[in-house]
């Protein structure tokens, strides 16, 4: 039996899956990366550092905020700048404004008409109205947190090398703040909805690979953590990760210590569970997680928890900003140039980006590397796994299930054509 | 009968569907208006015969043209969506570089075996174009705009003039009086000078207004002593790409 999908529906990006069995066993089995290629660290080189964060910020709409963020993050430590804590909290909020956007769209567009047995979630405007009601109300309000914060949802505005070129207003923080705590009951009916799912029973165990937060559940960080007992400062990445190219994608492929691992929800719920919120920890118990969850489509499951804490850590954040209120500064300027990494857990894992500046403040060198990379050898290793499980059920029944698995991770191929010179194992 | 519209991307951020799709409040209505039968980011159905295509990103690869070309052919109009697709955008950022040489940078030799890769050119220099969203990302609020004209039959049109305009409207300070350099003044408006509002400055995503160099506009940049020599490299984010329409 030959199955091909191509340009495979519902993620970010085009890719083909192909597979290829025969009486019984897998042949052949590719996640292939057809998406033209597009060269952002050439893009990068010569720019000056006003411009990096907004080129960079255009590797992918969807976590576009996550790319500006760390960015920017990487270019001021390289430039020897340190913002303030206000800027600091403001960028958490941004970050948790992303993540929940993010995550909504890739639960209720993406994900759940798979589970309704539809093509897309248009269908269900019709038949399950109060939900399509539901999910695009949650999205609207990660979006005005973007909005208020960021001058935008996709590709944001305000957020410049050294702090913000505008601030939120005091009042839109409060409305924001009265909309986010009217929202928390609501979502109960989100866990009620990814909790009756019925979730293909799958396990595979991989090494998941996060930041490990100090007191809070990480999104900036310097200590990086596998279960499989990595544990690096974030400077040493290359040293744990090693990207390789195979023949068929125009994305790399990446391995941690020479094996593939997973990285984003599931990942960074397994190592950092005891750090969720209250409520989000309710959620992950009530959804089943644990911190050994070894079955990758639940990733949708940590993906609604994550959705939960950052709903209860937005309102913290609007509160401390409300209380020591929102202070004018101006951005920061440079100190000295020099190199610098940083890292930020993206909604869809960990999203790395390095620069090296020259002393008119130009980009020498840039290296950024994308969740999706890290996680495209785990989802061809889970298929490899699951395909031989399934191949009684006939064609159609495993094409479905094989998207349903590609598409809990939430691949984003749009960005994962990224690239820089490595060395070829 | 409805009229049925696709949407479909080449190489992009996807920023500018995500956008369409960021347009909560009108979202149902337009689900009532219109037949959406292709959106590959949200949907795995597939439609035939289209009355709008919108098509995000650049054109890169003889694979892409093909694709392009068969998109085209099946349906009635053809919409550039965003900047990528417009003038290729951010995309072009690299046009003055052999496509050869970035994909070792990146790739390392072993790359050129499997890689077919291009200049990346906006829809135009492969097929003819009906209308256009411009902006990296896009408007939403321009988008619908676009839309209501299709939709009831008009040629949908651009703004003529320049983003410096909308900011004087607005009374917005201007970024040159302090020293930031903004493209605002041969930049075509609509976007209803987004980014300066927000404290940024213009750099120009919405392509340039019609023959700028002839417009009073462009001697605002010289007489702010800009060189022709800098007025390019700001002009090379977004506006070089014009190059690549050839
Ligand atoms: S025009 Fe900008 S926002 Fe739109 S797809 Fe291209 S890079 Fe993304
Ligand atoms: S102000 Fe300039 S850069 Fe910003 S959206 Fe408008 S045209 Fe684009």
């Amino acid at each position: 039996m030959k199955i091909a999908v191509n340009h495979l529906a519902r993620i970010e990006g085009h890719a083909n899956l192909v597979i290829d069995s025969v009486r019984g066993t897998v042949r052949e089995l590719r996640l292939e990366i057809v998406e033209a290629p597009r060269f952002f660290e050439p893009m990068l080189t010569g720019r000056h550092y006003s411009d990096v964060a907004h080129i960079a910020a255009r590797i992918c709409g969807i976590c576009s905020n996550s790319h500006t963020l760390v960015s920017l993050q990487a270019t001021e430590q390289a430039l020897g700048i340190e913002v303030s804590e206000q800027t600091q909290s403001l960028r958490r909020l941004l970050a948790f404004g992303e993540i929940l956007q993010s995550h909504l769209v890739q639960l209720f567009f993406m994900a759940l008409p798979d589970y309704y047995g539809e093509a897309s979630i248009l269908p269900l405007v019709h038949t399950e109205r109060a939900l399509v009601q539901h999910a695009l109300e949650l999205k609207k309000l990660a979006n005005d947190i973007l909005r208020v914060v960021g001058g935008r949802p996709v590709h944001p505005v305000t957020p410049v090398v050294g702090g913000f070129a505008r601030l939120p207003e005091a009042a839109d923080l409060q409305e924001l703040r009265r909309r986010l705590v009217r929202v928390l009951p609501d979502l109960e009916a989100s866990v009620e909805i990814f909790g009756s799912l019925d979730y293909p029973d799958f396990e595979r165990d991989t090494d998941c690979f996060s930041l490990r937060g100090g007191d809070d559940y990480p999104l900036f960080g310097r200590q990086l953590v596998s279960s499989g007992g990595v544990d690096c400062a974030v400077e040493d990445y290359r040293d744990v990760l090693e990207e390789y190219l195979v023949p068929w994608s125009t994305a790399k492929f990446a391995r941690l210590q020479g094996r593939c691992f997973m990285v984003g929800p599931l990942a960074r719920l397994r190592n950092n569970f005891d750090l969720l919120s209250p409520m989000a920890r309710q959620v992950a118990e009530a959804l089943g997680l644990t911190p050994d969850t070894a079955n990758p489509y639940r990733i949708l499951a940590a993906r609604l928890v994550e959705v939960v804490h950052g709903v209860e850590r937005a309102i913290h954040l609007i509160d401390e900003l409300l209380l020591a209120g929102l202070q004018a500064e101006e951005p920061l300027p440079p100190q000295r140039h020099g190199r610098a990494v940083a890292v930020i857990e993206a909604p869809r894992g960990l999203l790395f980006h390095s620069y090296s500046y020259d002393a008119q403040g130009r980009i020498e060198q840039a290296d950024c590397l994308i969740p999706t990379a890290q996680n495209l050898a785990n989802i061809e290793a889970d298929l490899r796994a699951r395909v031989p499980e399934l191949l009684e059920t006939g064609r159609e029944e495993l094409t479905r299930q094989c998207e349903q698995l590609i598409r809990a991770y939430d691949p984003c191929i749009s960005c994962s054509t990224h690239l820089l010179t490595i060395d070829f194992a | 009968m409805k009229p049925r519209v696709g949407f479909f991307d080449f190489a992009s951020c996807e920023g500018c569907q995500l956008t369409v799709l960021n347009l909560e409040n009108e979202l149902l209505d337009l689900v009532e208006l219109m037949e959406i039968v292709e959106f590959r980011e949200i949907s795995s159905a597939h439609g035939e015969e289209l009355d709008i295509a919108f098509v995000e990103g650049s054109i890169c690869r003889p694979e892409d043209v093909k694709r392009l070309r068969a998109i085209r052919a099946r349906s009635r109009q053809l919409i550039a969506l965003g900047a990528c697709a417009d003038t290729a955008g951010i995309n072009a950022l690299t046009s003055d570089r052999p496509v050869a040489e970035l994909v070792r940078e990146v790739y390392g030799d072993k790359g050129e075996a499997f890689l077919v890769a291009g200049r990346p050119r906006p829809l135009e220099a492969f097929v003819p174009v009906d209308g256009r969203v411009p902006g990296c990302p896009i408007d939403g609020g321009e988008f619908l705009t676009v839309l209501q004209a299709l939709l009831i039959g008009r040629t949908p049109e651009l703004p003529t003039f320049a983003v410096c305009a909308e900011c004087k409207l607005r009374e917005l300070p201007c970024t040159f009086e302090r020293d930031v350099i903004c493209l605002g003044p041969i930049t075509r408006a609509g976007c209803n000078a987004h980014c300066i509002a927000e404290g940024d400055r213009c750099r120009g995503c919405r392509g340039m207004v019609d023959a700028p160099r002839s417009g009073p506009y462009y001697r605002i940049l010289e007489e702010y002593g800009l060189s022709e020599e800098q007025i390019r490299d700001e002009l090379r984010l977004y506006n070089l790409g014009g190059e690549a329409k050839k």
